[in-house]
């Protein structure tokens, strides 16, 4: 049983937000509005789906048909699967017209350019003959509201439209919403796991766990006095925006990263035929220091060149010029042989606990075989994995055991466990906790502070997430483009923020009036 | 182990290309049981009919017995088989491993010399390699092998390609593995089902063309084989069905029964049509 015992209700006008961790049965219900659920294995078995009236789970299938689009009309996640790659933006629109009612074919473009105009696309002529992979993240999501607009539905269902986008794109995508939202009146079901985007926009809000609500009220009644345990479990888990206090800071510096550039391309044809090579400067003329035992946050926004930059670092790759200076040494002068038994200083966390565990060698061999490369003998690397299995919180049965039998959170304790187990003296974590629900978030960051106290270990931390940088890092470097446009002690730059980029970024992070 | 049998035997066909696979085998471990006698061994009474002078399904022109010549031959048939197959896959998966994790240069270089051997033919190569060696299993078993690795290289190479940017393998650069200890120890058990697949199939390919080439009388001289069975006996297709009728059907029946099991393991260890269950 996915979902069990769902009630909710929406009234026009009003935003009603369901939120949930994965798993939860949110993107389930949706579905289930919309009459889209995968039959025959995934159906309504029982209760009834109230639509002005009208029971939708006994309407038949033509009757839906004529509903979705111009009465409810959702809005997907994942602007880039839920747009038609070799349909232009103009026939998709065009598509819900010529379904729906009867007008002339240039009325119908007159509308469609309208509209396009309505959710603010800048020259609208040119994005109507344009295909969906020529646009950026926000233009398709933007363009998607627009289509599901076009009818002027009674009700918009919103399938975390703003996950997949950077955080100053998703407050503009908000505010559109919630401006269409008021020039027509619409009920918005809202789907998210973002705390803060609730507090922004939600009139009301249900919190599902299981497959169940377990609790529902108005937005103020659940944030600020929530009431079942999951719900006050949940709101606690998300990290607050206030810097945590500063650490003092040693003045040794372990790291420093000088002058590094890393561009991608050159630029030319292919022996003079055809268009040039694009050329990505993704990293251009970084400087960083790290100091030992604090965590320096690097912050940025999709594209900014973050995980170049880290890759760089761990020499994963190659940079074009630059140093990168450890203990005293240019790891870039290193050859692959030399760069060895430097390898053990400076570890890595990954992003994707799916994708960053070999699903064919079991957990111990994955941990121990670290310490072998560097010239343990067996019954010492095997010695050492249990103690680390045991440091970050794992049962010493999983030596035996495959990824796959692990969840999310798991996994990444075992990604962390890999990466500590060549005793390294810094760590480059690369968007660890990005992945990851955000109760289990709280639990691998509380790890990862634990660790760093123990171990005496000093961390770049790599994110997007103003929030988690807030409470992890002492200091942020800010980048945009490729390059730091501000750096400071994380107080500092929350506080009083110096670069305009700084400040939009701020500025866009969502939940700031709740201030939790 | 249990759930791999479980997703194969949803695959009624491939249980049955299973079940006839293993009767063939069978066939061919006791073949020096039941007919203990060399099957070139003429007798006095040749062109018998199947049934006739107590030969199960005929004897040929000079005498020899068709059935015993059928059992023999299914040893011959799955061994070339099997190790000429044996023997591409490792060449193949040597060639598009390195080719496939290093690109550059020696995948250039690598896929130039696959594709020398991929543009030429495979039958018709077959038979120059085994008419200039001399006819003999060794030099069937070396031309099966020449033909059919490139297919396997495409395969693997494709494989690592896709594979060695994931975030496992990078991980391992970042503890400082050798190369080659990530191409076969952490890649290549990721790869190894379409592996397999590719690996079945070409064992019936591999007979096919084993049959062809001693149909053409390339084959081993001193060793019995369905395709010398044909061969010998098409010029008397209409006076005695027998003779080539029978391999052929042998042959026939092998070669599907061995499709079958490639499609049923195609179907219990490629994931990604396990996610559509």
């Amino acid at each position: 049983m996915a979902v069990e015992n769902l009630c909710v209700d929406l009234a026009p006008g009003e935003t009603l937000c369901i939120v949930g961790e994965s798993g939860s049965g949110k993107s389930l219900t949706a579905r289930a509005l919309m009459g889209l659920l995968p039959a025959p294995h995934v159906r309504v078995s029982k209760g009834s789906i109230n639509f002005c009236g009208e029971d939708l789970i006994q309407a038949s299938e033509r009757r839906l048909r004529e509903i979705r689009g111009s009465e409810i009309s959702m809005i997907f996640q994942e602007p880039m699967t839920a747009l038609n790659p070799v349909m232009t933006i103009g026939t998709q629109i065009d598509e819900i017209f010529r379904y729906h009612v009867a007008m002339p074919a240039k009325e119908r473009r007159q509308r469609a350019i309208q509209l396009l105009e309505d959710v603010q696309l800048p020259d609208p002529e040119k994005i109507v003959s344009a295909y969906p992979h020529e646009l950026s993240g926000g233009q398709r999501q933007r363009a998607m509201i627009a289509m599901a607009l076009s009818l002027e539905p009674k009700i918009i269902i919103a399938d975390e439209p703003t996950t997949a986008l950077d955080v100053t794109t998703q407050a503009q995508i908000l505010k559109l919403i919630s401006d269409m939202q008021a020039l027509h009146k619409t009920g918005v079901l809202f789907i998210t796991h973002d705390f803060g985007v609730v507090a922004d926009i939600a009139d009301r809000v249900a919190v599902m766990q299981n497959g169940r609500v377990v609790e529902t009220g108005s937005v103020d009644e659940v944030l600020n006095r929530p009431e079942h345990d999951y719900t006050k479990k949940l709101i606690s888990s998300v990290p607050s925006l206030i810097p945590r206090p500063p650490r003092t800071r040693s003045a040794d510096v372990v790291l420093a990263v000088q002058n590094v550039q890393k561009t991608f391309g050159d630029g030319k044809s292919f022996f003079g035929f055809g268009k040039p090579n694009r050329v990505v400067h993704a990293v251009k003329n970084v400087s960083l220091e790290l100091c030992r035992g604090e965590t320096l946050g690097v912050v940025g926004e999709s594209g900014s060149g973050k995980s170049t930059l880290a890759r760089c670092i761990i020499r994963l790759l190659e940079n074009d010029s630059g140093k990168i200076m450890l203990d005293g040494i240019n790891l870039c002068d290193l050859n692959r042989k030399e760069m060895r038994p430097w390898r053990a200083k400076i570890q890595m966390i990954f992003q994707d606990p799916y994708a960053s565990l070999n699903p064919r060698v079991k957990v111990g061999q994955i941990i121990a075989q670290g310490p072998m490369i560097q010239g343990a003998n067996k019954k010492e690397a095997e010695a050492r994995t249990r103690e680390l299995l045991e440091i970050v919180g794992l049962d010493e049965r999983a030596f035996n055991r495959y990824p796959h039998e692990f969840s999310g959170g798991q996994r990444q304790r075992i990604g962390i466990a890999r990466a500590l187990a060549l005793d390294p003296e810094i760590l480059v974590a690369d968007e660890p906790v990005s992945a990851l629900d955000v109760s289990i978030q709280a639990q691998i960051l509380k790890l990862l502070d634990e660790i760093r106290e123990r171990m005496n270990l000093s961390m770049v931390f790599i994110t997007h997430d103003l929030r988690v940088a807030a409470q992890v890092c002492d200091r942020l470097a800010v980048m945009r483009y490729g390059e730091i446009v501000e750096t400071g002690v994380t107080g500092q730059i929350f506080n009083a923020p110096q670069h305009s980029y700084t400040r939009d970024l701020l500025a866009a992070v969502p939940g700031q009036k709740w201030d939790r | 182990m249990n759930s791999f049998w479980n997703r194969f035997s949803r695959n009624k066909s491939a249980v049955l290309g299973l079940f006839i696979l293993g009767l063939v085998v069978f066939m061919a471990s006791i073949a020096g049981l039941i007919y203990p006698d060399d099957p070139f061994l003429y007798s006095r009474f040749p062109l018998s009919g199947p049934g006739v002078n107590g030969f199960l399904l005929g004897s040929d022109s000079i005498g020899r017995d068709v059935a015993s010549g059928i059992a023999h031959g299914a040893k011959t048939s799955l061994l070339i088989g099997l190790i000429a197959t044996l023997a591409a896959v490792f060449i193949g998966v040597i060639f598009g491993a390195f080719a496939g994790y290093y690109g550059g240069l020696v995948d250039d270089v690598l896929m130039r010399i696959t594709e020398v051997f991929q543009t030429i033919p495979s039958f018709v190569f077959a038979i120059l390699l085994v008419a200039i060696m001399k006819p003999s299993i060794e030099s069937v078993v070396i031309a099966i092998t020449v033909v059919s690795w490139p297919a396997v290289a495409r395969l693997v190479r494709g494989e690592f390609l896709a594979l060695k940017n994931r975030e496992f393998v990078q991980a391992c650069h970042t503890l400082g593995m050798g190369d080659v200890r990530i191409m076969m120890a952490e890649i290549l058990p990721n790869c190894l089902s379409p592996i397999i697949v590719i690996g079945s199939l070409m064992v019936a390919t591999a007979i096919l063309i084993e049959s062809g080439l001693a149909f053409l009388g390339l084959g081993d001289p001193n060793v019995m084989s369905w395709g010398f069975q044909i061969s010998d006996g098409r010029s008397m297709l209409r006076v005695a069905w027998w003779i080539c009728t029978f391999p052929g059907i042998a042959i026939l029946i092998t070669v599907l029964a061995i499709n079958l099991v490639g499609e049923g393991l195609n179907d219990a260890l490629n994931p990604r049509l396990r996610e559509r269950n």
